[in-house]
C-alpha cells in the first residue's frame, strides 16, 4: 500500500462464495492466449498418446529408395528423414519420449524440492543450514552444465538423463519453497493456529501447505520450457535417447548431415521443440497472472 | 569496501571447495574402468594394474581427491587419458575460444536486452511492450541450437554469406576472414540472455516507474532525463546481477551452441571428454567452468555493492 495514495481498507465479512482455484481457473479460460497454448499442448500430447491407432506409417521402418523426400511428397506430408522414415509419423511418435523426458523431471524436482523446502523453511536452523548450504553447491553450476556433466560421467540413455534433470531442477525449487514458507511460517495466522493449540502437523498441513503449494507450482510450471529444451538438447549430443527411437532432440541430431540435401525437413523437429516449449511458457505467464489476485 | 570484498572471497572459499569435492566425486560415480577407453581389450592383467598405478586410480578415493585437489591448485589437472597432453593446457586454451564466443554473444545480447527491456518498461502496456514480450518470450523458448542450424541452413546453405562452421584458417585474429565464422554462432548464443535481460529490466523499469520517489521527482519539477537516470540507478543491481549470471550460464552452457558450430572451445572438449570417456580431461574442464562460474558470482556481487551501498549493509 502506497504513503500517498493511502485508503483505509475495510475487512469485508468472511464470505467463501467459491473456491480460490475455481477463480484461478476461471481467470486462466478468459485468457484466449493462455487457451490457445492449452489446446496445442493437449492435441500435441492426444497425438502422442494415441500415435499407434492414427494410421501413421511404422516410424521405424525406413526405405534406402526414398529417403530425404522434401516437405509435400505425396504420401509422406512432411517428407522423409536420412533413412528414408517417414517424418510426420517420427514427429508424432517423437513427442512420447520427448514430453516423457521433458516433464517428469520437473514433476519430480517439484515433489522433492518442495519437500526439501518447506521443512528447510519451516523447522528453520541447523536443517534449514545443512539444507540451504548444500543446494548452494549446485548453484554454482550452470544448470546446463551440470546436467551434461552428470549425464556425460553416467553414460547415454533415457534414466540418466531423467536423473540428471531432476538434480539440476530440485535446487531452484528447493530456494523458492524455503523461501515461501519462511515468509507464510511468521504471518499472524500461523501464530494464531499455534495459540489456538494447533499441533505441528495441523498448522503445516492446513496453515502453510495450502498458501505455499500454488506459487511453488506457479515456479515449477515455468521451469517446463526449460527442461524440455534441455532434455531434447541432451538427446541433440547423443547423451539421452539413442536410436533408432524417434525423440525430437535426437532426430534434430541426426538430421544435421541433412541440412545441404533438404533443410526444412532437418529444422522440423526443432519446430516441435519451440512450439512445445513456447506454448508451456505462455501457459506459465498465464497460470501466474490468473492466480494474482491483486491483478 | 575492501572488508566487504574479503567478507565474500572469504565465504566463496567453502564454495570453492565443495565444487571440486562434486567435480571429483562426478567422475567417481561414473560406472566402468575409467581406462578402458586406452586399454586394448587384449590387455594383460599386469598392465592394467600398471598403469591404474601410475594415473593413481589405485588408490583410495579420498587420498585420490587429496591429491587431486592439491594438484589442482597448482594448476595441475593431471593427464589427457585420449591425448596424453596436459589437461591444464587443454582446458586454457579452448576456454579462451569460448570466452570469446561468449563475450561477444553476451554484448549483442545485453545491449538488445537492455535498449528493448527499457524501452517496455518505460512504455509499459503500448504497442512496443507488446513487441518486446513477444520477443523475449520467443527467445526465451527457443531451443537455441535449433536456432544455430536454422540460421546455418539461411546463411550458409541458401544464401552462402557466412561459414557454417569452425573457426577459420590457421590462428584467430580479429580481421574479417576470422570474425565471419564468429557472427552466427555468436548471435545463436545472444537470443537467451537477450530474453532474459529484457523480460527483467522491462519487470524493473515498469516497477519503479510506479513507485513514490518517480512521483515526488517528477512534483518538484526534474526533467524526464533526470528522473530517467534515477530511475535506472535503481534499476542496475539487479541488472547486473541477472547480466553476470547469464554471462556464466553462456560460458557453462557453450557445449549445444558449439556442437552446431564445431566451435573448439570447452563445450567441444567436454563433448570429446564425454565420449572418449577422457575422465581427467571431464574432471578438469568441469572444474574450470564452475571456477569461472563461482568468480563470476563474486563480481556480480561486489559489483551490486559498488552501486548499492544499502546491500553490504544486508
Amino acid at each position: 500500500m502506497s504513503v500517498i495514495t493511502q485508503d483505509i481498507v475495510q475487512p469485508g465479512p468472511a464470505t467463501r462464495t467459491r473456491g480460490y482455484w475455481a477463480g484461478v481457473l476461471r481467470r486462466l479460460v478468459r485468457d484466449p492466449v493462455s487457451v490457445a497454448c492449452a489446446i496445442v499442448l493437449l492435441l500435441i500430447v492426444l497425438a502422442a498418446i494415441l500415435a499407434p491407432w492414427l494410421g501413421l506409417h511404422d516410424p521405424y521402418q525406413g526405405s534406402m529408395i526414398r529417403r530425404l523426400r522434401p516437405i509435400g511428397t505425396p504420401g509422406y506430408p512432411l517428407g522423409t528423414d536420412e533413412l528414408g522414415r517417414d517424418m510426420l509419423s517420427r514427429l508424432v511418435y517423437g513427442g512420447r519420449l520427448t514430453l516423457y523426458i521433458g516433464l517428469l523431471p520437473v514433476g519430480l524436482a517439484f515433489l522433492i524440492g518442495t519437500s526439501l523446502g518447506i521443512i528447510a523453511g519451516y523447522v528453520g536452523g541447523l536443517v534449514n543450514q545443512a539444507i540451504m548450504r548444500t543446494i548452494d553447491v549446485f548453484y554454482a553450476f550452470p544448470s546446463v552444465l551440470l546436467a551434461v556433466a552428470i549425464s556425460g560421467a553416467l553414460g547415454a540413455g533415457i534414466f540418466n538423463s531423467l536423473l540428471s534433470l531432476t538434480i539440476v531442477f530440485i535446487p531452484p525449487i528447493v530456494r523458492v519453497a524455503e523461501s515461501v514458507t519462511t515468509s507464510v511460517r511468521s504471518l499472524d495466522f500461523v501464530d494464531a493456529a499455534r495459540a489456538s493449540g494447533a499441533g505441528q502437523l495441523t498448522i503445516m498441513r492446513v496453515h502453510v501447505l495450502g498458501n505455499v503449494l500454488g506459487p511453488i507450482f506457479v515456479y515449477a510450471t515455468s521451469l517446463i520450457s526449460v527442461c524440455m529444451i534441455l532434455a531434447a538438447g541432451l538427446s541433440f549430443l547423443g547423451l539421452g535417447t539413442k536410436p533408432p527411437e524417434p525423440e525430437w532432440g535426437l532426430m534434430l541430431n541426426t538430421l544435421r548431415t541433412a541440412i545441404y540435401i533438404n533443410p526444412w525437413v532437418a529444422a522440423l523437429p526443432g519446430v516441435m521443440i519451440f512450439v512445445v516449449s513456447i506454448c508451456f511458457n505462455l501457459l506459465s505467464d498465464g497460470l501466474r497472472s490468473a492466480m494474482d489476485v491483486r491483478s | 569496501m575492501l572488508v566487504y570484498i574479503a567478507k565474500r572471497i572469504v565465504f566463496a572459499i567453502p564454495v570453492v571447495f565443495a565444487v571440486a569435492l562434486v567435480c571429483f566425486l562426478l567422475v567417481h560415480i561414473a560406472p566402468g574402468d575409467p581406462l578402458i577407453s586406452v586399454l586394448p581389450p587384449d590387455a594383460s592383467q599386469a598392465l592394467a594394474d600398471q598403469m591404474r598405478r601410475e594415473y593413481g586410480f589405485d588408490r583410495p578415493l579420498p587420498v585420490q581427491f587429496g591429491i587431486w585437489l592439491w594438484n589442482a591448485l597448482h594448476g595441475n589437472l593431471g593427464l589427457s587419458i585420449a591425448s596424453g597432453r596436459s589437461v591444464t593446457e587443454e582446458v586454457l586454451r579452448a576456454v579462451g575460444n569460448t570466452l570469446m564466443l561468449a563475450v561477444t554473444a553476451s554484448v549483442i545480447g545485453f545491449a538488445f536486452g537492455l535498449l528493448f527491456g527499457i524501452l517496455a518498461g518505460y512504455y509499459r502496456d503500448s504497442w512496443i511492450d507488446r513487441l518486446v514480450t513477444t520477443i523475449s518470450i520467443t527467445g526465451v523458448s527457443m531451443p537455441h541450437y535449433w536456432l544455430g542450424m536454422v540460421l546455418v541452413i539461411v546463411f550458409s546453405v541458401i544464401l552462402g554469406w557466412l561459414p557454417a562452421v569452425g573457426m577459420g584458417p590457421g590462428g584467430w585474429s580479429w580481421d574479417w576472414e576470422h570474425i565471419q565464422y564468429l557472427i552466427l554462432p555468436a548471435i545463436t548464443m545472444s537470443v537467451i540472455p537477450m530474453g532474459i535481460v529484457s523480460r527483467t529490466v522491462r519487470a524493473l523499469v515498469g516497477d519503479l516507474l510506479s513507485q513514490e520517489f518517480v512521483l515526488a521527482l517528477r512534483a518538484k519539477g526534474l526533467s524526464e532525463a533526470r528522473v530517467f537516470q534515477h530511475v535506472l540507478k535503481n534499476a542496475a543491481p539487479t541488472a547486473v546481477a541477472v547480466m553476470g549470471l547469464q554471462l556464466g550460464y553462456l560460458l557453462g552452457g557453450s557445449i549445444l551452441i558449439e556442437t552446431v558450430f564445431s566451435w573448439p572451445g570447452t563445450g567441444f572438449l567436454l563433448n570429446s571428454a564425454i565420449f572418449q570417456r577422457d575422465l581427467p580431461l571431464l574432471q578438469g574442464t568441469i572444474l574450470v567452468l564452475a571456477l569461472f562460474f563461482v568468480v563470476l558470482n563474486l563480481i556480480v556481487d561486489v559489483a551490486q555493492a559498488a552501486i548499492d551501498p544499502r546491500i553490504k549493509r544486508a
